[in-house]
C-alpha cells in the first residue's frame, strides 16, 4: 500500500512538473491532490482509477496557480510547452510514462553532482522522503534536505530542461542516468557500511527505475544490460548471507534457492543486449552474472570465459574495478599464482589504494598458496578499509581460520592439508 | 530565454609559449564561433594576463588594501568571457562547448535576473 502510494505520487509529480516546470510548485500542488482526495474519498467512492483523479487535480491546480502568477512572474515560462497548459492533454499511457522519463534526464542531468542525481533521483521519480534518502546514505536529514533545496534552486536557476535529449544527445545523456540507477544499485547490494549487507529498498527502486528506462527505451544495449544485471546479481540475495546473517560467498551459495524467475528473465535480456553491436558495458556486465547464474556449480564455471568477458569489458570500460574483476577470474581460472601476479600489476593503482577488495583478493590468494604471514596481512589491510559489518566478521573469520591452521601447522609441521575452498565475492563486479 | 556568461579559463603559461602561429589559430577559432553564433550572442571580450591585474578588498578594519594580481591565484586563470543567450542549459552547454579554449576550459553561469 505505502508502495502503490509512492509510485503514484511520483507519476503525478511528473506529470504536474510539465505543467509547471517548477517541482516546488509541482510538488505543493501534489501534496494538495493527496489532501483533497482524503477528504472527498472519505465521503464519496474511491475512482476506479485514484491516479488519473490525482492527476487531474493536481494538474487543474497547477495549470491555475502558473495562470495566476505568470502574469506577475515570468520565471514558469520555463521550459514549459504553453500549449501544455492551454490545452490538456488526453491521459494516455504513455503520457505519464513520458513524464517520468523527463523527468529522470532533469533529476540526472550532467552538470548535477552524481549523488545529487541520486538523491533527486530517489526524491522526485522514486517518491521516497528526504529522511529515507538521507538514512540509505547515511547523512543528516537537514545535510539531505540542503542538498536537495540546492539541486532545484540550480535546475531553477540554470534552467536545466524538463525534456528528453535529441537523438544526437541521447547516447551521452542515458549514461548519466544509467550510471546514477547502478549506484543506487550497487548501493544496496552491498551497503558501503552499517550492519547489513544488502539495503533491499535501494534494490527494488534500481530495478524499478531500470525497468522503467527498459520500457520507454526498449532497444538500447545498455538500458536492457543493466536491467538484465540488475536482475541476475539480484537472483542471489536470499543465499548471499547464512542463517546466522554471515557473509556467504559465491562459491558457498546454495544455488537452487537463487531466483530463478528472476535469472529467467535476466538471460533472456542479456541476449537482446548482447545482439547489439557493440555491446555496452552493462550488457558484458550483465553477460558475466549470466554465466555464473547458468553453471549448476562453482567448480565448473567456465572462468575462461568469464576472463575473456572481462577483457571485453576492459576495452568497453577501462577502470581500475573491473581490471581487479578481471584479475580475480584469471586466478580462478589458473591458479592462485597467476591470480597474484595478475593482482601486482594494479597494486600500484591510486583509484585502488583505499578499495578492500584488492587486500582481499590478495589474501585469499596467499591464503590458497599458504603464505600464511602474507594472507593474515592482506587480510587485515583489508579490514582496515572495509566498513560493511557483514564483510567485517567474514574477514575476521578468515584470520582466525588462518591463525588455527598456522597453530595446528606448528603441532604436526609436514602434513600435508586440504586448501581452502575458493571462494572470492569480487567475481561478479564492484561489490 | 536566459543569458549565460561563459567563463574562458587557460593556464596563461601556454599562452605565454604559444607562437604566433598557434595564437592566430585561435583567434581564427573565436572568429568562426562569433560568426556562427552570432545570433545568441550578446558579447565577449578577451582580457590581458592577470600580470596586468589590480585587486582591491578591504581588510577587518575597513582599511583598502591593493594588491597586485588576480583575486584568487589559480592554475587556470580567467583570461576571456562570452555572454550568450540561450532557452535553457542545454542550449547554453552546446554554444559553450564550441568556445575555443585548448588551454583550459570553459565555465557557465546563468546570469541573474531582478525584476
Amino acid at each position: 500500500m505505502a508502495d502503490a502510494h509512492r509510485r503514484e505520487w511520483a507519476r503525478v509529480l511528473a506529470t504536474t512538473i510539465g505543467v509547471t516546470g517548477d517541482i516546488d510548485l509541482a510538488e505543493e500542488c501534489v501534496q494538495d491532490a493527496y489532501s483533497r482526495a482524503l477528504t472527498n474519498w472519505r465521503e464519496t467512492e474511491i475512482p476506479a482509477n485514484p491516479g488519473a483523479w490525482l492527476t487531474t487535480v493536481a494538474r487543474r491546480r497547477a495549470i491555475d496557480l502558473v495562470r495566476r502568477r505568470s502574469t506577475q512572474e515570468r520565471l514558469f515560462a520555463t521550459l514549459v510547452d504553453q500549449n501544455d497548459i492551454d490545452s490538456p492533454r488526453e491521459e494516455t499511457d504513455q503520457g505519464p510514462a513520458d513524464d517520468r522519463l523527463r523527468l529522470i534526464f532533469t533529476c540526472c542531468h550532467p552538470s548535477l553532482s552524481i549523488e545529487t542525481r541520486v538523491a533527486l533521483t530517489l526524491k522526485l521519480v522514486c517518491g521516497l522522503t528526504t529522511s529515507e534518502i538521507a538514512r540509505a546514505f547515511l547523512v543528516s536529514e537537514p545535510t539531505m534536505a540542503a542538498r536537495i533545496t540546492r539541486a532545484k534552486k540550480k535546475i531553477a536557476t540554470s534552467r536545466i530542461p524538463y525534456r528528453v535529449p535529441t537523438p544526437e544527445d541521447l547516447p551521452a545523456r542515458i549514461d548519466a542516468v544509467l550510471l546514477v540507477v547502478h549506484l543506487v544499485f550497487t548501493t544496496g547490494h552491498t551497503a558501503p557500511s552499517g550492519s547489513d549487507l544488502v539495503r533491499g529498498d535501494l534494490v527494488e527502486r534500481s530495478l524499478e527505475l531500470a525497468r522503467l528506462l527498459r520500457l520507454l527505451l526498449p532497444d538500447r544495449s545498455d538500458v536492457t544490460g543493466l536491467l538484465a544485471l540488475i536482475l541476475l546479481t539480484d537472483a542471489r540475495r536470499r543465499t548471499r548471507t547464512g542463517p546466522g546473517g554471515d557473509l556467504l560467498l559465491l562459491s558457498q551459495q546454495d544455488r537452487s534457492r537463487w531466483d530463478h524467475s528472476a535469472i529467467e528473465e535476466g538471460t533472456v535480456l542479456v541476449r537482446g543486449a548482447l545482439s547489439q553491436r557493440p555491446a555496452s558495458r552493462f550488457a558484458l556486465m550483465a553477460a558475466i552474472a549470466a554465466l555464473h547464474a547458468a553453471s549448476p556449480s562453482w567448480e565448473i564455471t567456465d572462468w575462461n570465459e568469464i576472463v575473456a568477458l572481462y577483457d571485453l569489458l576492459l576495452v568497453a570500460w577501462p577502470s581500475p574495478v573491473v581490471a581487479l574483476n578481471r584479475a580475480a577470474a584469471v586466478g580462478f581460472a589458473h591458479g592462485p599464482q597467476a591470480g597474484l601476479v595478475a593482482l601486482d600489476a594494479l597494486s600500484r593503482d591510486p583509484l585502488l589504494s583505499n578499495y578492500s577488495y584488492l587486500a582481499s583478493t590478495r589474501a585469499h590468494f596467499l591464503d590458497a598458496l599458504e603464505r600464511n604471514v602474507e594472507a593474515r596481512a592482506a587480510y587485515e589491510e583489508a579490514l582496515e578499509h572495509c566498513e560493511n559489518e557483514v564483510e567485517r566478521v567474514f574477514l575476521r573469520q578468515r584470520v582466525k581460520n588462518l591463525d588455527a591452521r598456522q597453530a595446528s601447522e606448528d603441532v604436526t609441521s609436514g602434513v600435508n592439508r586440504k586448501t581452502v575452498s575458493p571462494s572470492l565475492k569480487t567475481v561478479e563486479g564492484p561489490a | 530565454m536566459s543569458e549565460y556568461l561563459v567563463l574562458i579559463y587557460e593556464r596563461e603559461s601556454d599562452w605565454e609559449n604559444a607562437d604566433e602561429k598557434v595564437a592566430g589559430k585561435i583567434m581564427d577559432q573565436h572568429n568562426e564561433f562569433g560568426a556562427k553564433n552570432s545570433a545568441a550572442l550578446r558579447g565577449g571580450n578577451a582580457l590581458h594576463p592577470t600580470s596586468s591585474a589590480t585587486s582591491l578588498r578591504r581588510d577587518s578594519s575597513g582599511e583598502l588594501l591593493v594588491t597586485d594580481g588576480a583575486f584568487a591565484e589559480t592554475k587556470e586563470a580567467l583570461g576571456g568571457y562570452y555572454v550568450i543567450e540561450a532557452a535553457d542549459l542545454d542550449e547554453a552547454l552546446s554554444i559553450a562547448a564550441q568556445v575555443p579554449a585548448q588551454f583550459g576550459g570553459v565555465e557557465v553561469r546563468p546570469i541573474r535576473v531582478f525584476d
